[in-house]
Order: C-alpha cells, then sequence, then structure tokens
C-alpha cells in the first residue's frame, strides 16, 4: 500500500535552531531517505518552502479567488513530506517514527486511494 | 443471549446450537477474517453456516466436532462468495488483508486442523490506530460474539450509534490497512498492554457501570473474564495476562456481597464474605501466585495481590493493611496515577489511623488532580466523619453526590448524608 506521511512542525522552532542542528536533522532525513531508496519503500518526497510562500486557491461560483496564506491556520505546519510503499499500517508508522521531524513535531499517516488495478497487482 | 438466530420456536437443537455459536464464534470468525481478508465477507459466511446449521442438524443431529463443522461450512461459502466475485475487480478492492487470499479449500475431516487465529483477531481489534470504544465495540464483536443489540444495551447506546462505531472500524482497518497479525517482538508488549487495558474496561464497565439503576451489568463481567482466559490461554505464561485474569476474578468474586437486597451500595467492610465466590478467589489466588513467581511484576499483578489480600482476610478487621499499604506503595513505583495514590492513602488510613490517611489524601488529590472524581471526595468524607469533622465531612459527600451518575452509588452517599444529620449516631467502622 501506498502512504502519505504528512510532516507537520513549528515552523518558529525551525527556525530558531543553530545551523550546526539543522545540518544534522537534514543529514538524519537523508540517511533514511537512502535507507527507504534501497528497500523499494521510497515513492517521493521534499521539503516545502515555510507557509510564508503559501497560496490558497477556491473556485466559487466559476470565479477563481486567490488568497495569501495557508489553507488553515495551526500550531504546527505542513513543512514536508515522504509518499512511500508499505505493507502495512504498522510497517508506514514505523516509519512515520523514524522521520528527524517526529521527535518535535507530528507526522500525520493518510493511505492512498488504490484503484482496482493496483489493489490486484 | 435473548432470542434465537434461527428467529423460530426454539428447542434443544436451537439451545445448544446457541451455545455453540458463544464458544466458537471468536475462534471461527478469526480464521474467516484471516481466510477471506475482510470482517463483512467473513461475518456473513459464518451467518450463513450458522442458517444452514439449524436446518441441517435438526434432521441429522449435531456432529461430532460442530466448532470445525461450522468453520469448513463457512469457508466453503467464502470460496463460493469469492467465485461469484471474481469477474467483478472492484470488489477487490474490498479485501483488506492481502496475505493468505483464497487458501486452497479444507475439506471437512481435516477441519480439525484450523490454527486458531484468535491472537491476531485481538491485536487487529485493539489496534492504538482505532478510538478505545471502537477498540471496544470490535472485541466484544468479533473475539465475543455479542450481537451489535447486545452491545449496545450493554453501554447504553443507541443501537445506530454502535452499529455506526463497528462500520467504521471496519473501514478504517480496511482502507488504512491495518494489519492482521500478531505484532514484532519491538511493539508488542506495547500492544499487549492495550489489549489488556480494553478486556479490564469491558470489566469495568460491567463491574461498576458507569451510569443507569443496575452497579453491576454481569454479562460484561462475564464476557471480561472469558476474553482473559482467551489471552492467557494464546499467550502463556505472561505473568501480566495472568495479573489481569486474577484480578477480574477476585473482584467478581465479591459481586453477590457487593449490592444488598434493596440494591444498595455495601462497601467491601461491611460486605458479609460468606457470599463470596470461594471458587473465583481460589482460582484468583493460585493465578496471581503463579504470576508473581515469573518475576516479572507489572501493575495488574499488583493490583491482584491487593484484591488477593482482601479476599483471604476471614472479617474486615482480619485485614492485613501493613501488606495492602506495601503492595500500593509497590504499584505507586510503577504508576504515577493519582487513583493509585488515594487508594493508597485509603490503606494508610486504615492501618496506621484517619488522621495520617486524610493527610495521605490530601496530597494525592494536590493540584485538584481528583477534583472530578467521585471516590476522591467519597473517602475523603468517610475519613473527615470518622475524625469526627462532620460539617467538612458532609461537604465532602455532597460534592462527591453531585459527581456520579450512577443511582446505587448516589443512593450510598444520600445514607451517608443522613446518617450525618443525627449527628450522634454517627458510626465508626473502623479503626480511628
Amino acid at each position: 500500500m501506498k502512504y502519505m506521511l504528512l510532516i507537520y512542525h513549528d515552523e518558529q522552532g525551525w527556525g530558531a535552531i543553530t545551523e550546526a542542528e539543522r545540518q544534522q536533522i537534514y543529514a538524519d532525513y537523508r540517511k533514511l531517505r537512502e535507507e527507504l531508496v534501497s528497500r523499494g519503500q521510497f515513492v517521493t518526497g521534499s521539503e516545502l518552502q515555510p507557509i510564508a510562500t503559501a497560496t490558497s486557491v477556491r473556485v466559487r461560483d466559476g470565479k477563481e479567488l486567490v488568497t495569501d496564506g495557508p489553507f488553515a491556520e495551526t500550531h504546527e505546519q505542513l513543512g514536508g513530506y515522504f509518499l512511500i510503499e508499505a505493507k502495512n499500517l504498522d510497517e508506514a508508522t514505523s516509519i512515520a517514527a523514524r522521520i528527524p521531524s517526529a521527535q518535535t513535531g507530528t507526522i500525520e499517516v493518510r493511505p492512498l486511494v488504490e484503484t482496482a488495478a493496483e489493489a490486484s497487482a | 443471549m435473548s432470542s434465537c438466530l434461527c428467529g423460530s420456536k426454539c428447542g434443544t437443537l436451537h439451545a445448544s446450537l446457541e451455545q455453540v455459536f458463544r464458544e466458537e464464534y471468536g475462534r471461527i470468525i478469526a480464521t474467516l477474517i484471516r481466510i477471506s481478508g475482510s470482517f463483512d465477507l467473513a461475518e456473513e459466511a459464518l451467518q450463513e453456516a450458522f442458517t444452514s446449521a439449524v436446518s441441517k442438524w435438526e434432521h441429522e443431529g449435531t456432529p461430532h466436532n460442530p466448532g470445525a463443522w461450522l468453520t469448513t461450512v463457512a469457508h466453503r461459502k467464502l470460496l463460493d462468495a469469492f467465485r461469484r466475485d471474481r469477474t467483478r475487480t472492484d470488489k477487490q478492492t474490498e479485501l483488506a488483508f492481502k496475505t493468505s487470499r483464497l487458501q486452497p479449500f479444507v475439506e471437512p475431516e481435516l477441519a480439525g486442523e484450523y490454527p486458531d487465529d484468535r491472537l491476531r483477531l485481538i491485536f487487529t481489534c485493539c489496534h492504538p490506530s482505532l478510538t478505545r470504544e471502537a477498540q471496544v465495540a470490535l472485541t466484544l464483536r468479533t473475539l465475543g460474539g455479542l450481537t451489535t443489540t447486545e452491545i449496545a444495551h450493554a453501554f447504553l447506546l443507541p443501537e445506530a450509534t454502535l452499529a455506526q462505531r463497528l462500520v467504521r472500524a471496519k473501514q478504517k482497518i480496511r482502507l488504512a490497512g491495518i494489519p492482521y497479525e500478531v505484532p514484532s517482538l519491538e511493539i508488542i508488549g506495547e500492544r499487549l498492554s492495550a489489549v489488556r487495558a480494553v478486556i479490564y474496561l469491558i470489566f469495568n464497565e460491567g463491574y461498576a457501570a458507569s451510569a443507569g439503576q443496575s452497579l453491576i451489568r454481569n454479562d460484561l463481567c462475564a464476557e471480561a473474564i472469558r476474553l482473559g482466559r482467551v489471552l492467557c490461554e494464546l499467550l502463556p505464561g505472561e505473568p501480566e495476562n495472568m495479573g489481569l485474569l486474577a484480578l477480574m476474578l477476585l473482584q467478581d468474586s465479591r459481586r453477590e456481597a457487593r449490592v444488598n437486597d434493596r440494591g444498595e451500595l455495601v462497601t467491601l467492610e461491611e460486605q458479609d464474605r460468606s457470599r463470596w465466590d470461594a471458587k473465583e478467589i481460589e482460582e484468583g489466588v493460585r493465578l496471581v501466585q503463579a504470576a508473581l513467581s515469573l518475576r516479572r511484576v507489572g501493575s495488574y499483578q499488583l493490583q491482584a495481590a491487593i484484591a488477593a489480600v482482601h479476599a483471604e482476610a476471614k472479617t474486615a478487621d482480619d485485614t492485613d493493611w501493613r501488606q495492602i499499604v506495601a503492595l500500593y506503595e509497590e504499584l505507586l513505583r510503577i504508576t504515577t496515577s493519582p487513583v493509585v495514590a488515594l487508594n493508597h492513602a485509603a490503606a494508610v488510613a486504615m492501618s496506621e489511623g484517619c488522621e495520617r490517611g486524610l493527610s495521605f489524601i490530601e496530597s494525592a488529590g494536590a493540584g485538584g488532580k481528583l477534583e472530578t472524581y467521585y471516590l476522591f471526595h467519597a473517602s475523603r468524607a468517610d475519613l473527615l466523619r470518622r475524625l469526627h469533622r462532620l460539617p467538612e465531612a458532609r461537604a465532602a459527600y455532597e460534592r462527591a453526590l453531585s459527581l456520579t451518575t450512577n443511582h446505587v452509588e448516589q443512593n450510598y452517599i444520600r445514607r451517608r448524608l443522613e446518617e450525618l444529620t443525627n449527628a450522634g449516631e454517627v458510626g465508626y467502622a473502623g479503626p480511628n
């Protein structure tokens, strides 16, 4: 099954740490990513630019509304994601627990909707 | 079970079918879920097998091994369903567990060899990604074989609410890919705690019903004890599982003495100990001793040991309060629960006097941790009463009264309040 691991963290906290600490966290991320790649479980993933860069789009009555800012103001912000292949939820959560930001933030694990063709593959 | 499965008039056959249903349901459904990969398909197939059994057994008599017969027939129904659905690929997405789908057909004479799949079923039902309410409902429905109606009744919920809860839980298992397997060694300890918590919650819901007229709903207690036995049987030599079963048995042994003929709550010290269930006590004490001898102590074992000390006292005055205090101290070392601290304080009151007990109660409740806990105020009130601090006792009883919705508990507090009104007659039931 495919799972989206949504990485929520406190952006301000991320901005407040030292450069050395940040480099260490990036190194931990790279290590996890390489391991997932080598096991064929990494589909894609990326860090996101901060929410200050976010734009929200809505179409109402055929009219396009473009506004500044994220979908919702939250205590922790979506800062990145991993799309992984895992055999079940337990494997997905054990990978999520190894994401460096799980130490301070929250990883939301969401299964992808599978089409019939994928499910029987 | 109140209504018969066949929906018609009940005879001996149906009574025996009911019994088979109750005893075998969890085991059969666990196997069918493994084979089919779906809770719903498994339930349907088992229901069909039961329907077949009603007509077949009437003519041919109950088979030698009814559980195996039902498993085999239900297995065949599943395979029929698979064959029917093979062309409809969209159906495939409804199968949650992809392993071992479409197992080779097992002939009836080999049916005795079906493995026990209940362990994986327990872990799936009590998976941490399900809410505690969903875990409880799913465990009772699948492992316990209780109907939706029965579970709804036991928890005083509308049937539609419970049915919805089950549908959502099964949907999450399927869509989120909650595994149908015994967890790996790294996480099994944690998962087992969740399983025990679910079973003990079912027991407590039955033992001290949180609302309603009847303090004890025996069916839930019996079901929790049965599940506790299953857990001990499936994972033998796990001391906390034994501790949990022992604890439930020892608490349940006091059931008859806990409420009097007028439906009033009777405290431990006032209970008629001849009404305690000697068989349950004997089994509980034996289990807790066996568990403690394994030298991996845990909170259920300690709570069971405390219950065993009470159970072995011939009269309330014979209670070895020193030992109980020591066991609570041990318990406080592994949990930080304010409720345990409260019970420890109550034991200190019995062992070292009300004054000292009260000071422990006050520190257990420090920082308002127990402010909304009925028993905190009730225990505090009892000690204040015994210390003759009557206006404070009254205030504490009144606070306790406002915090419980259970009629039996409410009546108990009202009785105490009445006694306070006749202040001269305040009794001293314990050492002072």
